[in-house]
């Protein structure tokens, strides 16, 4: 039967993450992107919350709580509603912990996940982008060649979060047989070349580099099932999530400067050309967040999803765009100025019709 | 959380389905074409149909599920979904086609107002009619010629005589008012002020039947869409009803508005309706046009780079994700009003997300099939003509929009208007 409402638990997941991403990320927010960096501090913190080692099997270390792409959304958008770079950078070890949780084998799981279950945080991280204007996973040119016993990975790689920190990173290939596999590849490798920290118009606090793969061999081990695709999908409703999240944050902004500025002998808000855009905005922020619901909901189904996850996503990445946008509009000539947070939010929520695989559910 | 139907659900979705297939196509042309004309084959059929429904409802006891678990003691109340079926239902009905659904003889929103506010009197003795009988329609009259929206303007009297109302006045765009009044033993409720100076709490509802004299149609509208349903001027010249048949209180409250925000309430349970069945408008010139170029050979890639993505790929992925957000959204209004949920806000993001989504969906459509659009030989031109009337009844696209703006907001309907 239909319904469509978080469960108790959920619901609490909810005003957990929500009131941390008001309380400790929003707060950083500004700063960490003028000085490009992610406060470790709040890093920690939000390890602290048990979000990746909630998902995490109790036999690998975790709590083996809800590991459901359901609540990966909740999670997701409550992050990302305080901030982007930092709600990336908090979950990036899910960036590992996801393809070998969904798709690995057991030794995978029991090398790779008690890494992500300790006491500290460890960051993670997923190299799927190339650095061309017509990137896409199907046009993905990276290459694992078979060798023996090995894979051979070359290719250029480009918004590669954290990839220097992250002791494991899942690198994207495309195989013999043209499918696109997922490869763990550890910090270290010979030919992970690891090239100069990116400059983005948004994202600016979360590092992400280019990296160069170059004869970079890999043990057939480290190949996570056969097929990637599945988690790439993750990706995009991880995105979609987090993009309701921005999309919320420069909403609900958005409404609290119209209520306090006066215009007329009014509030702005009075003014129906500004109610009517909030309204749209709001219309569209619900609607984005249930199809990312209904997406990740098929995945924990284990139903057909391509096709509403390609939905979830576009129409995500469209909504934040216009959202953020109207966002700072409504402030006028304030929302232009790095005062107020509406145009970092209008900065990252461009991002999304780009990033591939910087996130997970 | 679910996204699945559930199997009642699914039944009526397609047993709705295969009406819309098998009775409404087939004529959905003709009574486009031949405007004020009833479809008297296709009416017995679904009045029949919905009759052994009843029937069939009554003898498992469907419908009378709360009751049943009352004596039985259960504590754990049954988990409803009336509004959602509805829904559902509706979408596969307008997807037939949306005038004829409009057009299908049930008490309609006039029974929904007796429903609502009717005593158990008054319930039986006008909606038990509907369940025998001759096809039957029951209407609603609140719109006039010098106001829409504002519905406090309300200018036609209800002035007591004796044991009798009597009422005067000009009623507008009265869904299915010729066919309650003039084509069956149906009634029409009609909103009436007591005293025009004491504003909302001054305006009832009056029930009037078939054969009231003073009761005139005068006019049945020339539409751009839905011209398969009637929409009738009414006037009311004298016309005497029981003094039984107002709904609610007679009485004046001073600054009460109690009665007023009831039938404003029952909005919250019609705009997911009426959003279902643009969605079903739209969903039958969307359905088409993949049928289309899927015969042609044209796959739509979901997950091509968008650099590769051809414009008609990108214009289909663009009206299939908004059309399912406006069901997603339209579902969640309903699923609120089944748990009893306050869902006044997310009745209007329903209603106003889908109003705007199916008109664009089915003018896209039209240009998408190119002079196929245009043509009268098919459907699409009609689907866009009937689409529009989404946006605008039961509350305009702004009306919906200032709702949702003031709930948001936090403002009182003086503080934004």
């Amino acid at each position: 039967m239909i319904d469509i409402q978080l469960d108790e638990e959920q619901q609490q997941i909810a005003e957990t993450v929500t009131s941390f991403a008001k309380q400790q990320i929003r707060v950083a927010a500004r700063e960490a992107d003028e000085n490009n960096t992610v406060p470790a501090s709040v890093i920690d913190q939000a390890w602290g919350l048990g979000l990746i080692q909630n998902a995490i099997p109790e036999a690998y270390g975790g709590y083996g709580a809800d590991a459901s792409a359901v609540t990966g959304t909740v999670i997701a958008e409550g992050l990302a509603e305080g901030d982007l770079a930092i709600a990336m950078h908090a979950l990036s070890p899910k960036l590992v912990v996801d393809p070998v949780l969904h798709l690995g084998n057991d030794e995978q799981k029991q090398r790779i996940l008690p890494t992500y279950t300790g006491e500290k945080f460890a960051a993670g991280s997923a190299a799927v982008s190339e650095p061309r204007w017509n990137f896409s996973v199907s046009t993905m040119t990276t290459t694992a060649k078979s060798d023996g016993g090995d894979y051979v990975l070359n290719g250029n790689k480009c918004l590669v979060a954290l990839a220097k920190d992250a002791p494991f990173t899942i690198v994207y290939a495309k195989d013999d047989n043209g499918v696109v596999g997922a490869f763990i590849v550890e910090q270290g490798t010979a030919g992970y070349n690891v090239g100069e920290r990116e400059a983005n118009l948004g994202l600016r606090a979360l590092a992400t580099y280019e990296v160069a793969l170059e004869d970079c061999k890999v043990p057939a081990a480290n190949r996570i099932g056969t097929d990637a695709q599945p988690m790439l999908r993750r990706a995009r409703v991880a995105q979609a999530a987090m993009a309701v999240g921005v999309a919320k944050a420069s909403l609900d902004y958005a409404i609290v400067y119209a209520k306090d500025r006066e215009v007329f002998g009014v509030k702005v808000a009075q003014k129906q050309a500004i109610a009517f855009m909030l309204a749209d905005m709001a219309i569209d922020v619900d609607a984005a967040r249930l199809l990312a619901w209904e997406a990740a909901w098929l995945i924990d189904e284990g139903e057909e999803h391509m096709r509403e996850v390609a939905l979830a996503d576009q129409f995500a990445a469209d909504a934040v765009m216009t959202i953020t946008d109207n966002g700072i509009q409504v402030l006028g000539g304030h929302g232009f100025i790095r005062d107020h947070p509406s145009e970092l939010w209008a900065r990252n929520g461009r991002g999304f019709v780009t990033f591939e695989g910087l996130a997970s559910v | 959380m679910n996204f699945k139907l559930s199997e009642a659900a699914t039944q009526r979705r397609d047993i709705m389905r295969m009406a819309a297939e098998g009775l409404m196509r087939p004529i959905a042309r003709q009574y486009d074409e031949e405007e004020h004309t009833d479809a008297w084959d296709f009416f017995n059929a679904m009045w029949e149909a919905s009759k052994s429904n009843r029937d069939a409802a009554s003898m498992t006891g469907e419908g009378n599920a709360d009751k049943k678990e009352k004596s039985s003691g259960e504590t754990k109340r049954k988990r409803r979904e009336n509004t959602l079926m509805s829904a559902v239902q509706i979408e596969e009905l307008a997807w037939g086609d949306a005038g004829l659904y409009l057009s299908i003889p049930n008490p309609g929103l006039g029974g929904a107002a007796v429903s609502a506010a009717g005593t158990p009197e008054q319930k039986a003795r006008f909606l038990g009619s509907f369940h025998d009988g001759k096809p039957k329609w029951a209407a609603m009259a609140i719109t006039e010629p010098h106001f829409g929206s504002d519905s406090k303007q309300v200018a036609t009297t209800a002035r007591r005589d004796g044991d009798e109302w009597v009422l005067n006045g000009t009623k507008i765009f009265c869904t299915s008012g010729h066919r309650a009044l003039e084509k069956s033993e149906g009634f029409v409720v009609v909103w009436a002020t007591l005293d025009k100076n004491k504003g909302r709490a001054a305006i009832k509802s009056f029930i009037v039947p078939a054969g009231t004299p003073g009761v005139i149609v005068t006019k049945c509208e020339d539409k751009l869409g839905i011209r398969a349903s009637d929409t009738a001027q009414i006037t009311f010249e004298d016309a005497r009803v029981p003094a039984d048949h107002i709904l609610g209180s007679p009485e004046i409250v001073e600054k009460g508005t109690e009665g007023f925000r009831g039938v404003m309430a029952t909005f919250d349970a019609t705009r997911p309706i009426v959003a279902a069945s643009g969605i079903g408008v739209a969903r039958a010139a969307l359905d088409f046009v993949k049928q289309a170029l899927a015969d042609e050979g044209v796959e739509i890639r979901y997950e091509a780079p968008q650099c590769e993505m051809t414009v008609l790929e990108h214009e289909i992925i663009w009206m299939e994700s908004q059309l399912q957000a406006s069901r997603l959204l339209t579902w969640r209004a309903c699923n609120m009003m089944d748990r009893g949920d306050r869902n006044s806000r997310e009745a209007a993001m329903s209603k106003a997300k889908a109003g705007k989504v199916c008109t664009l969906v089915t003018q896209k459509c039209v240009a998408i099939m190119g002079p196929l659009g245009f043509s009268r030989k098919l459907l699409l031109e009609k689907w866009m003509r009937d689409a529009k009337i989404t946006d605008i009844y039961e509350g305009t696209q702004q009306i919906n929009q200032m709702i949702i703006a003031r709930d948001i907001l936090g403002y009182s309907s003086s503080e934004l208007n």
